[in-house]
């Protein structure tokens, strides 16, 4: 899925490759203002972080760089070469789901499912850092992550399923 | 190369000897959100986040130096210790995502009026190194930042660090914003309480074209304290209050009234107070 | 209401398996993955990506308009406005008032004037802002109120519909009266999936539409006009749909990417920016309502009176439709004997509105439910038992004339959330976060108030007013690649996150029993579903599904029959087998589809409703359903910062066909339902917006929702399939209400106006 064509008038393109769920991706002759949220949906095939604003305010693009929770729409892409970036579509081996992405599916935590790579993203993010975070911790670590469709209930519910089973598994 | 990634201070100043039309870049939460919206089209940028004199900070007796490229999630995760109305701004910045990647730096560079940390930094007497090529120079915040999204900030010149006073004495950050997370302040304010220097900072932001420290109401309650027990009479708090509204100019706009902005500002700074007094 | 017709297997008693389990969504694996399609994802070889560019002005003249400097950036393959068109210039819901493209006027901020081809949308992006528009600005008619008499700001005039009550004595009065004045800001769907969509030009001239939208049928009619292409010609395809909640009801790219493409010969995408979204799609309309109620002493309505504007905005939409709804059901759900309302749908230069999940009901609900606690106080009632005393029930009049068919558990709903568990007291120690203002630090404990409201609300369900809704399916049986019988569900329901998929696929695994189902993409292969709206999908393709299923199951019992020597009428099919009744033998599934694949297609069409006459009496709508909720909050009173505590409900829902998406339906609306009474506001300062983004436009986040605690009444609908009735609009319409009454009661303050902003309740003496 990946474009290789210049951006026409604006000569303002640069190349750069991007190691992306492990692997080096190279990008060339990109325009130099694409986010890294562009380049992974329209250039590398990874559409699974989403575009709901943009502006870093809904969470939806969210992946890790570095291992730290970001808003992809905010990294400029070119300044991402040189650093690991995690997307939704690196979480999990190839065809199976994480624990958290199984619990979201027990738990009826998706609907439309637009909001649900990003929120994906960064449950996995605080359960690295904090695997006993409380849901007060829950609800400030997705206070970035809006959802219009479920009111987050759900999404509770699966977090705390997570915990549960992750507890039952190193007793 | 157009997105220069220089790792060291003197590569920012290289690259930007190369590419003077070049976008300084930080932790990307203004500058992407102006170029994905259209309105900004960086010919070149410079990204600051691998250069290593902006990174980190360090704790001394004295003052806290801070990395121009010292996160938010920084400050509120390792500074709540040592500055603590600071960490208490940070955990309010945006979201998670936004705290990860925005810098103390960048913030001052984007100079808001509505810049979360900012009144704090102002409260507490803080110090903005700028640097260039062939020097520094060391300015206080308030000098730093002139207006609405102005610094004094030349071409060529990088935010290195911010260096921020330790004081003695309780520290309260209170943001008045409709939402509980993700929301631009329609009030904020950070007070700071100097035992040894035996003073009250106020800084207030949201209801100005910058951030600015109510210094009528500080030298008003400076007298008004008793410094052995930190208390003050009632009637003092409330004046404090109202000294801290009347240095306020707010406008209306789409997140609040200038009758609302002025009636917080005297709230939060009120409570502000008291919550550093001894009961 | 009389039932509609249907075969007789339709009422068989035994519990369908499947049916009323939670049965877990098929596309949520591939959500969580990251690899399900939305309509921004798609991508073809050779596309371009298109742009549009609008109005900056509410009211202007344009005097010229120059594509030139868009057509001279490198990149850029073709610019159209209106003067391009070569079909319908306008489209529309209701009535076809929309220009396509701006024709020497703009009536809003954001009408789209003109549209960009190009090879990056970064070029399309800066080509649509080249295009040199000189505009004569005018002054906006923005007050809904004088839009009534104001001279027209459109050859259609001014006024979408004056709807008019009159039902028992409209002169009657009451003992006690309370009256009052309420306001309802502009609320916007903000679904999370940006309009998007792909169009491919075919090689028969026509267009395939790949898009993100409630209503497939509807969609393609109005894009084939606007291409003058017989329907044929435009095929739709449903793409992955990030959310609707009514905001896609109406028309955003389609007619552009379309037009784009046919014109560039190569596939078109276009997608909007959350800023773009803000102009590009229909809002709620915002309205003015006066109320005033009259009771008896003992607190027995005797008669509502309420005048009512809703802002339309500039453009039709569904306005005609929202003030039926609000002003049907303006009382709320109590028994009225007489009453007079008056409601004005009107056009001016503000953003145009049209479906929101609520449909009208949710700003009559607000106002009612104030005058009903209004009502309780001069009462000196309880406000929970004054609503008890007044609920409607099955068999009562509704101020339309229509006696209620159907069921009505209204005093049920009261009564189960009345008593569902309040929250704990706020602790002297509370989190931070717990507190209004959360990590902003604002409150101690001690500076906080609670207070409890309670709001009931009902709407219809299913189109209304002699509309002939209906939905289409289309089912085939066959074996399947490992000798399993497999069942296809064909439809052109759109799917938009509420979970129609799964209903499908359990459906049709109970009425066939059948554990390998299908549902294909919706696509206008097949007939019309309806929109995805009015709470509908389940009642309507569900019903669809089901007689199709039955349509399948009459030629599996003939093939059976045939097979044993005996009469269809001596075989059932149970669990996947088709045995006789006597249990004696049987023929598989499997064997029975030997001779090849079995398909039908049935219609399912509501029972007929008729439109409301000249005083607003008819027999308007199908199926009611009603909830009741309580709001607990916490509110700081100095600095008028709200912190929702828990919102209780009791929702009158039939039957759960899915537990596990039903408590996800109605936890999602009540999330709106609170984004209405404390944050979301379309700010508007002379028809221009003012925060196009969700920096200003705020939406609950994880750290503002409250626990929901709910339960469902459950009295099975004659004439709905399964008995259930759809659940996703009651429980926005009343939480609202409820979250303003609890601040009411902890502040004391009237407040008349949604969304409550700090400023009502810290600054009113």
């Amino acid at each position: 899925m990946s474009s290789d064509e210049a951006t026409g008038a604006d000569q303002a393109t640069e190349r750069y490759t991007l190691s992306v769920n492990g692997t080096d991706r190279p990008v060339a002759d990109a325009w130099i203002g694409e986010s890294l949220l562009y380049v992974l949906r329209e250039r590398l095939g990874l559409p699974g972080s989403k575009n709901a604003c943009e502006q870093g305010e809904c969470g939806s693009c969210s992946v890790l760089l570095d291992g730290v929770l970001v808003a992809s729409c905010c990294v400029l892409a070119a300044d991402a070469a040189g650093s690991d970036v995690r997307t939704v579509e690196g979480l999990s081996p190839e065809g199976e789901l994480t624990d958290v992405q199984r619990a979201f599916v027990d738990q009826g935590a998706v609907q439309c499912g637009f909001c649900i790579p990003g929120m994906i993203v960064a449950i996995h993010d605080l359960l690295d850092r904090r695997p006993d975070a409380d849901e007060l911790a829950l609800r400030e670590a997705i206070s970035g992550n809006l959802c219009r469709c479920t009111g987050y209930g759900r999404v509770f519910a699966a977090f705390h399923a997570v915990k549960q089973e992750r507890a039952r598994a190193s007793t | 190369m157009l997105v220069a990634r220089p790792t060291t201070l003197s590569g920012v100043f290289d690259a930007l000897d190369e590419l003077p039309d070049a976008h300084l870049l930080a932790g990307g939460t203004d500058l992407m959100v102006e170029v994905n919206f259209g309105h900004r089209r960086p010919p070149a940028v410079v990204a600051l986040r691998r250069v290593e004199e902006l990174r980190g900070y360090q704790v001394l007796d004295d003052e806290v130096v801070l990395g121009s490229g010292v996160t938010w999630a920084e400050v509120e995760h390792d500074l709540a210790g040592v500055l603590p109305g600071l960490a208490a701004a940070a955990r309010t910045v945006g979201s998670p995502q936004m705290r990860n990647a925005g810098t103390v730096g960048g913030n001052i560079g984007t100079a808001s009026p509505a810049g979360d940390g900012l009144p704090v930094l102002g409260a507490l007497d803080a110090t903005v190194v700028l640097a260039r090529r062939d020097g520094e120079r060391r300015l206080p915040l308030a000098e730093v930042i002139t207006g609405v999204k102005q610094t004094v900030i030349e071409p060529g010149e990088v935010i290195r660090q911010i260096r921020v006073p330790r004081l003695d004495g309780p520290q309260q950050f209170l943001k008045v914003g409709t939402r509980n997370a993700m929301v631009i302040s329609i009030v904020v304010c950070g007070l700071a309480v100097d035992r040894a220097g035996r003073s009250v900072r106020l800084g207030l932001g949201s209801v100005a074209p910058r951030p600015l420290r109510a210094t009528a109401a500080e030298a008003f309650i400076a007298g008004a304290i008793d410094w052995d027990r930190l208390t003050a009479p009632p009637d003092a708090v409330a004046r404090f209050g109202e000294l801290a509204r009347e240095a306020t100019d707010p406008i209306s706009d789409q997140r609040g009234t200038a009758a609302f902005r002025r009636h917080a500002v005297g709230v939060v700074a009120t409570r502000a107070l008291q919550r550093s007094l001894a009961a | 209401m009389p039932a509609p017709s249907m075969p007789s297997t339709f009422t068989r008693k035994r519990r369908a398996p499947g049916l009323g389990e939670s049965v877990l969504r098929p596309d949520a694996p591939a959500k969580t993955k990251g690899q399900f399609a939305f309509s921004s994802d798609l991508w073809m070889e050779g596309m371009l990506w298109g742009a549009t560019l609008r109005s900056p002005h509410p009211s202007a003249r344009i005097r010229s308009l120059d594509p030139a400097p868009a057509l001279a950036i490198g990149g850029v393959h073709a610019v159209i406005t209106n003067d391009d068109l070569w079909g319908s210039r306008t489209y529309g819901l209701e009535h076809h008032d929309q220009p396509v493209f701006a024709d020497q006027v703009v009536r809003y901020h954001g009408e789209p004037v003109a549209a960009v081809a190009a090879d990056h949308p970064e070029i399309a992006r800066r080509a649509a802002a080249a295009i040199a528009v000189d505009y004569e600005v005018l002054d906006p008619l923005v007050d809904s109120e004088a839009a009534i008499t104001a001279p027209p700001i459109h050859p259609d005039g001014n006024l979408f519909r004056h709807l008019k009550i009159r039902f028992g004595d409209p002169g009657a009065r009451g003992e006690v009266v309370v009256e009052g004045d309420y306001e309802v800001g502009m609320q916007d769907q903000a679904f999370l999936g940006p309009e998007s969509g792909l169009a491919v030009p075919s090689e028969d001239g026509g267009v395939e539409l790949y898009v993100a939208t409630q209503w497939l049928h509807v969609d393609r009619d109005q894009i084939a006009a606007c291409l003058n292409l017989p329907r044929e010609k435009v095929r739709l395809t449903l793409a992955g749909t990030g959310g609707a909640f009514g905001g896609r009801e109406d028309l955003s790219m389609q007619i552009h990417a379309c037009l784009l493409a046919l014109v560039t010969r190569r596939p078109v995408k276009m997608v909007y920016s959350r800023e773009e979204s803000f102009f590009g799609h229909v809002h709620r309309h915002p309205a003015r309502l006066w109320y005033r109620h009259h009771a008896t002493r003992d607190g027995r309505l005797v008669s509502v009176e309420s005048r009512m504007v809703f802002d339309g905005g500039a453009y039709a939409s569904s306005s005609t439709a929202v003030i039926s709804n609000a002003c049907a059901f303006a009382p709320g759900p109590y028994f009225v004997p007489n009453a007079k309302v008056d409601g004005y749908a009107v056009r001016t230069n503000n953003p145009p509105c049209g479906a929101m999940r609520g449909f009208g009901a949710v700003q009559t609900s607000f106002a009612a439910e104030a005058q009903m606690d209004k009502l309780a106080a001069a009462l000196g009632m309880d406000p929970v038992e004054l609503r008890l005393a007044n609920a409607l029930k099955q068999h009562d009049q509704l101020i339309t004339g229509q006696v209620i068919i159907g069921t009505a558990p209204v005093a049920e709903c009261i009564t189960a959330c009345r008593d569902l568990p309040l929250p704990e007291p706020l602790a002297a120690d509370a989190p931070a976060l717990s507190l209004p203002g959360g990590a902003g630090l604002t409150a101690l404990a001690g500076d906080v108030r609670r207070g409890v409201g309670f709001a009931v609300g009902f709407k219809n369900l299913g189109f209304s007013e002699g509309f002939d809704d209906y939905s289409t399916a289309r089912v085939r049986l066959e074996l399947g690649p490992a000798d399993e019988p497999l069942a296809t569900v064909h439809l052109a329901t759109a799917e938009v996150g509420q979970g129609f998929v799964t209903v499908a696929m359990q459906i049709a695994r109970a009425e066939l029993g059948v554990r390998e189902v299908v549902v294909q993409a919706a696509d206008t292969q097949v007939g019309s579903a309806g929109s995805t709206s009015a709470s509908r999908q389940t009642m309507m393709s569900g019903g669809a599904i089901q007689m199709a299923c039955s349509a399948v199951r009459e030629v599996l019992l003939e093939r059976a029959a045939l097979d044993l020597h005996l009469a269809p009428a001596d075989m059932v099919l149970e669990e996947g087998e088709l045995v006789t009744r006597d249990g004696g033998a049987s023929v598989s599934l499997a064997d029975a589809l030997r001779a090849g694949p079995i398909e039908a297609t049935r219609e399912f069409h509501h029972a007929p409703t008729e439109p409301l006459d000249e005083n607003g009496q008819g027999n308007a709508h199908w199926s009611l359903a009603f909830a009741a909720h309580r709001a607990v909050v916490d509110v700081d009173p100095e600095l008028g910062l709200v912190k929702v505590v828990q919102v209780a409900t009791a929702q009158d829902i039939g039957k759960a066909l899915n537990p596990l998406a039903v408590t996800g339906q109605i936890e999602g609306g009540i999330a709106q339902g609170i984004g209405l009474a404390v944050m979301e506001e379309i700010v508007l300062d002379q028809g221009k917006v003012r925060n196009p983004s969700f920096t200003d436009y705020l939406l609950p986040t994880a750290l503002d929702m409250p626990p929901v605690v709910q339960t469902w009444i459950e009295q099975p609908e004659r004439g709905a399939p399964y008995g259930a009735k759809g659940v996703g609009e009651p429980p926005t319409v009343s939480s609202t209400g409820a979250v303003v009454a609890a601040i009411r009661q902890a502040t004391g303050l009237p407040l008349r106006r949604v969304p409550v902003r700090p400023d009502d309740i810290a600054l009113t003496p």
